[in-house]
C-alpha cells in the first residue's frame, strides 16, 4: 500500500511538471507576477553596463532593460541585474535565471539557431579591434605575428582572432581569462602584448581601466562585424515582441526628435500622427503589444531616446562618436521599424 | 534444518498473501522497488530535460564533438589548432588537467613528507619553521593562493625584451620561464624505450636481491645498482642514437621568446598553488602517521644499533604508511578536483576548455556531463590505484 502511494505521488509529480513545461507566455507572466525584469549584464564594462559610484547600474545595455521595464511595468527602475561573464551568459538565459540578456552580445547564426535564443535588435554596431601598449611600436595588426593575445573565452572575439591569424598565416599565443577584470589586469601587467575585443570595449578598457590611457593605442584594423544587441530565450514570442518594440521605440523617438525633455510637450501639442501614435495619443499600439498605451511615453520620459542614451553613456564616458550607430538619416545604420 | 518457505513445492501451495508475508521475498521486493524508483527518477529527469530543451529549440546530443572548434589553446601536449574538432580540444584540456594534477601529486608528496618529518624534528628552528609553513598555507583558501601566485609571477619578472638570464639559456620573463631543450631526434625515442627496459630490469634485480637477503642476510646496494642500470642503459641508447647535441635555445624574436620550452605563468601559478596548499595537508598526514608508530619501534631499532636515519626510512616510515595512505588518497583526490580552479587564472585545463566549448556550442548540459564524468573517472582511477597500494602496504600476517 505504501508503495502504491509512492508510485501514485511520483506519477502525479511527473504529470504536474510536464504540464508546467507546456505553458506559453511564461516569461511575460512571470515578470508581471514578480514585478521586475531580471536583466543579465556585463560584470563591468563602462559605457555598456557597469555599476557607478552609487552602485546604480548604468550604460547603453542597461538602458535597454530599463526601457523594457518602463514599457511593461511603467517604471524603469523595476529591474534587477545579474552580472555575467561571457561564458555564463547563455546558460543563464536558457535556464530562465534571467529574462533578458543585454550584455554586448554579438548576434550570430549558431547562437540564433542552435542555442534557442532570439536576438531582438541591434543596439550597437561594432567590430573587433586590438589594444596595444604604445611602447610596443606596432602600427598595424598585420605586424602582430607571434604576439601573445589576451582574450575572453566563449566569445565571438576568440573565434575571430583565430580566424584572422589563420587567414594571414600568422601565429599567436592566446591567454584566455574568463573574468574581464582579471583579464585586463593580466594585460596591464604585461602578460600579453595585445588585448582584443570589440572596439567599443577596447575604448572602455583604455579610458576607464588603464592607469595612463595615453600609453595605449587601438590599432586601425577592425577585423570583424559585431552586431551587439539584447537577447531573449525562444518560447515566449509576446515577451520578445515587448523587448523588440521597447528598444525600437527609443530609436523611433530619436527619429521624431522626441526627447526626455520635450516628451510631455510633444504628447500635449504634437500634431504629427506618427508621434501621436508613438506616445499613445492615438491609441492602438499599446493594445497590440498587450501594454499600457503610455508604454513608449514611459520609456522616453524615464530612459530617453536612443541618441540620449548613447550620448550619456558612450560619448560621455568613452569619447566614441556615433559612427555606424548614427541614425540612417545621418549616414549610420540605426533604422527603426515603424511603430504603426 | 531447512526453512519450510524455501522448499519450492511448499511455496506453490501457499496463497499470494502468505507469499508477500515471507521475509525473504519482501526483502527482494523492496530492493526491486527501490531500484525501480531510482531508475524512474533518472528517466524522468533525463526525459524532462530533453523535452524542455526541445521546447526551447536548444540543440541536444553529442554531435558537436565532431565540429571544428575554431578557437586556439595556448598550452597543448598534442597536435591542436583552431582547425581541430571539439573532441580534440577537450582531450587537450584533459591532458593539461592530468599534467598539472600528476606533477602536483608528486611534488606535494615530496614536500609534504619533508615538512611532516621536519615538524617532529628535535631542532627547534626547523620544527617551528615547518609549523609556520603548514599553518599559513593550510589556512588560506586555495583559490586566493592561485590568484596570489598568478599576480606575483607576471608582475615580478620583466618583459621578454629585458628577460633575466640566471643560467645560460634559462630565461625568466613575465611570460613565464623558458628552458633550452634538445631538438627532436630519434635518439630520444630510443632513450625512452631504454628507460622502460631499465625499469623492468631493476624490478627483477630487486626481486633477486630481496630473495638473496632473505636467504643469506647479505644486503645488496639496490639504490646504487638501480641508478647504475638506469643511467647506463639510457646513456647507451643516447650514444647508440648518435649522441645528438642540437639544442633549441630560447631567444627573443619579434614580440616573444621563441624556441626552448616555455613554462607559462598560468601553469606555474596553478602548480605552485595546488602543491603548496596540498603539501601542508600531506605534512600533517605524514606527521600523524609517524606519531602513530609506537615508540617501542624506535627503541627496538636503537637497541639493534640501527642509525636514526636508517631506522626512520626502514622501520618507522613503512609502518606509518599504513596509517597514512587512506588520508593521503583523500588529499590526492582533493588536489585533482581543486585543479579545476585553474580556470580562474586562465590555465587551459579541462574546465576552461569545456567552458569555452559550452559557450561556443551552447550545449551546457552535454559539456558539463562530459567533464563531470571525466573528473569522476580520474578520481576513481586515483582511488583504485591508492587502494591497490594500500593493500600492498598492509600488514602481512605471517
Amino acid at each position: 500500500m505504501k508503495i502504491q502511494t509512492i508510485l501514485a505521488a511520483g506519477a502525479m509529480t511527473v504529470a504536474a511538471v510536464a504540464a508546467q513545461n507546456a505553458q506559453a507566455g511564461a516569461v511575460l507572466d512571470g515578470i508581471k507576477a514578480k514585478g521586475f525584469v531580471q536583466c543579465g549584464v556585463n560584470t563591468g564594462l563602462p559605457g555598456f553596463s557597469a555599476a557607478n559610484a552609487e552602485g546604480q547600474w548604468e550604460g547603453i545595455d542597461v538602458d535597454v532593460c530599463r526601457a523594457t521595464a518602463a514599457a511593461l511595468l511603467g517604471d524603469a527602475n523595476s529591474v534587477q541585474y545579474t552580472p555575467l561573464t561571457a561564458a555564463q551568459r547563455f546558460t543563464a538565459l536558457q535556464s530562465g535565471e534571467i529574462d533578458i540578456l543585454s550584455r554586448n552580445t554579438t548576434a550570430t547564426t549558431t547562437r540564433d539557431a542552435k542555442l534557442g535564443l532570439t536576438f531582438v535588435g541591434i543596439n550597437y554596431y561594432d567590430g573587433q579591434g586590438f589594444l596595444i601598449p604604445k611602447a610596443l611600436g606596432v602600427s598595424s595588426a598585420t605586424e602582430l605575428d607571434g604576439a601573445t593575445v589576451c582574450v575572453e573565452p566563449g566569445t565571438t572575439t576568440e573565434l575571430n582572432l583565430a580566424d584572422y591569424f589563420r587567414a594571414k598565416g600568422m601565429s599567436f599565443e592566446p591567454v584566455v581569462i574568463e573574468n574581464i577584470n582579471e583579464a585586463t589586469a593580466a594585460f596591464f601587467s604585461g602578460r600579453c602584448d595585445v588585448y582584443t575585443t570589440d572596439a567599443s570595449g577596447l575604448a572602455s578598457i583604455r579610458t576607464q581601466m588603464a592607469e595612463n590611457p595615453d600609453d595605449y593605442a587601438i590599432l586601425p584594423e577592425i577585423i570583424s562585424k559585431e552586431p551587439l544587441g539584447p537577447v531573449v530565450a525562444q518560447g515566449d514570442e509576446q515577451w520578445s515582441d515587448v523587448v523588440r518594440w521597447a528598444f525600437t521605440a527609443m530609436i523611433e523617438a530619436e527619429e521624431y526628435g522626441v526627447t526626455m525633455e520635450n516628451v510631455d510637450d510633444m504628447k500635449a501639442n504634437s500634431t504629427n500622427p506618427g508621434i501621436q501614435r508613438l506616445l499613445g495619443v492615438t491609441p492602438g499600439m499599446g493594445e497590440a503589444l498587450g501594454l499600457d498605451e503610455a508604454w513608449a511615453y514611459n520609456i522616453i520620459k524615464q530612459v530617453g531616446n536612443y541618441g540620449e542614451s548613447y550620448e550619456k553613456n558612450v560619448t560621455a564616458k568613452l569619447g566614441l562618436e556615433r559612427g555606424l550607430n548614427a541614425l540612417w538619416t545621418d549616414g549610420g545604420l540605426q533604422y527603426a521599424w515603424p511603430v504603426r | 534444518m531447512s526453512k519450510p518457505q524455501n522448499v519450492p513445492g511448499n511455496v506453490r501451495s501457499k496463497g499470494l498473501v502468505d507469499y508477500l508475508n515471507d521475509e525473504n521475498v519482501r526483502a527482494v521486493l523492496y530492493q526491486i522497488v527501490a531500484i525501480g524508483l531510482i531508475i524512474l527518477a533518472g528517466w524522468y529527469l533525463v526525459s524532462n530535460t530533453l523535452y524542455n530543451l526541445e521546447q526551447q529549440n536548444i540543440s541536444t546530443g553529442y554531435g558537436f564533438l565532431d565540429l571544428e572548434a575554431s578557437f586556439e589553446i595556448s598550452e597543448t601536449m598534442i597536435d591542436y589548432s583552431a582547425k581541430s574538432d571539439y573532441a580534440t580540444a577537450l582531450l587537450v584540456g584533459l591532458l593539461n588537467t592530468v599534467k598539472v594534477s600528476f606533477l602536483g601529486i608528486v611534488l606535494c608528496t615530496i614536500i609534504g613528507i619533508i615538512f611532516g618529518i621536519a615538524r617532529l624534528s628535535s631542532n627547534w628552528i626547523v620544527r617551528k619553521l615547518a609549523t609556520v609553513y603548514v599553518e599559513t598555507f593550510r589556512n588560506i583558501p586555495v583559490l586566493l593562493q592561485l590568484f596570489f601566485w598568478y599576480a606575483l609571477i607576471p608582475g615580478a619578472f620583466p618583459h621578454p625584451r629585458d628577460a633575466l638570464e640566471p643560467l645560460p639559456g634559462v630565461l625568466l620573463t613575465s611570460r613565464g620561464m623558458y628552458l633550452p631543450v634538445p631538438m627532436a631526434d630519434t635518439a630520444f625515442t630510443m632513450m625512452g624505450i631504454a628507460a622502460v627496459i631499465a625499469c623492468v630490469v631493476i624490478y627483477f634485480v630487486k626481486k633477486w636481491a630481496k630473495k638473496r637477503q632473505d636467504a643469506t642476510g647479505q644486503p645488496f646496494p639496490m639504490f646504487l645498482a638501480g641508478l647504475g642500470i638506469f643511467v647506463g642503459l639510457v646513456l647507451l641508447a643516447y650514444l647508440a642514437g648518435g649522441a645528438p647535441t642540437d639544442m633549441s635555445m630560447p631567444e627573443l624574436k619579434g614580440f616573444n621568446i621563441r624556441g626552448g620550452y616555455n613554462i607559462s605563468p598560468e601553469f606555474m601559478a596553478v602548480l605552485i598553488g595546488l602543491t603548496v596548499y596540498t603539501s601542508t595537508y600531506v605534512a600533517e598526514v605524514v606527521r600523524s602517521g609517524i606519531q602513530a608508530v609506537p615508540n617501542g619501534q624506535w627503541e627496538a631499532a636503537d637497541s639493534l644499533g640501527i642509525r636514526r636515519t636508517v631506522a626512520l626510512r626502514k622501520v618507522i616510515l613503512p609502518q606509518s604508511m599504513r596509517v597514512a595512505i587512506p588520508p593521503l588518497t583523500n588529499q590526492y583526490l582533493n588536489l585533482t578536483k581543486n585543479s579545476s580552479l585553474a580556470v580562474a587564472v586562465g590555465y587551459p585545463d579541462l574546465v576552461s576548455v569545456s567552458n569555452t566549448t559550452m559557450n561556443q556550442t551552447g550545449q551546457a548540459i552535454e559539456a558539463i556531463s562530459i567533464f563531470m564524468s571525466i573528473y569522476l573517472g580520474l578520481s576513481l582511477l586515483t582511488s583504485l590505484f591508492m587502494n591497490w597500494f594500500n593493500k600492498k602496504m598492509a600488514l602481512v600476517e605471517r
